[in-house]
């Protein structure tokens, strides 16, 4: 009988031994937690690949209803700052792009109810390149961009 | 730790917030210069804010937001001297919250 109680008791410490051990290895890193953030978009390599992680889908549509303001020329890459306005009724969410970051992928707003189309923020750019807006509304995508000039880049040393 | 600084000021329905958060945003391609060795991925993946229970904004954040990160968004529905809340969690799992009232 006690031996008995003696292999459960070993048996539990084992399998307490090795979740511990799988955290330790970094299998079950804080990252996996936040299921919500979309890490696939994130590493994504190029703008399509992010969008179609991100969105489903890299359809977009060209839209005068969203500007971008951000300088023409970003002296420091690594502080560029960008606002993304919107007309468009009901946008669900926006997503800033920089086309030739390593991870074009930078930011992502999910509007709740009653946020209005608008957000501003500063983003790291590596080089020269398209800053693009998506705007995701009634399942469909809309962007618009703009070209900043960056004379040096944030994203290295 | 005090990391964030938020201020929500209303102008006729709509509410603008401005928050700065202090967080270094290491992206992990940057190297250290002295000892020659990458620093780390450390930066924020997700800030949300809430009013009255109801997350007015989420955001999803990669590497190349700044260091120490400036945020402003607009929302509707708030009056004079509501709380909101906005907290952020890293992809280190560190995290921190502050609220404000709405003025």
């Amino acid at each position: 009988m006690i031996d008995m109680k003696r292999r459960t008791f070993l048996k539990g410490s084992v399998a307490a031994g090795a979740v511990s051990a799988a955290l330790g290895a970094g299998l079950l890193t804080p990252r996996m937690v936040l299921a919500a953030w979309p890490t696939a978009a994130f590493e994504a390599k190029t703008v399509d690949s992010a969008l179609d992680a991100l969105m489903g889908s890299h359809q977009l549509e060209g839209s005068d209803k969203i500007s971008i303001r951000a300088p023409d020329i970003a002296e420091n890459g690594a502080v560029v700052p960008v606002s993304v306005e919107t007309t468009i009724a009901k946008p669900e969410s926006i997503s800033i792009i920089a086309e030739k970051n390593a991870s074009p992928m930078t930011a992502s707003f999910i509007l709740g109810a009653g946020a209005e189309g608008f957000v501003s923020t500063r983003i790291k750019m590596g080089k020269t390149s398209s800053v693009i807006a998506v705007v995701k509304a009634d399942g469909k995508l809309y962007s618009t961009g703009k070209e900043v000039k960056v004379t040096i880049g944030g994203c290295g040393g | 730790m005090a990391s964030i600084k938020i201020r929500a000021k209303l102008s006729g329905d709509v509410t603008t917030v401005k928050a700065l958060i202090k967080h270094p945003m290491d992206t992990g391609l940057v190297k250290d210069k002295k000892t020659g060795k990458a620093i780390p991925a450390h930066f924020i993946q997700e800030v949300t804010c809430e009013h009255g229970g109801n997350k007015v904004m989420t955001a999803m954040w990669g590497a190349a937001v700044s260091k120490n990160p400036y945020l402003s968004f607009k929302f509707a529905g708030a009056k004079a001297g509501d709380t909101i809340k906005l907290s952020w969690v890293d992809n280190k799992g560190e995290s921190d919250s502050a609220e404000t009232q709405v003025s």
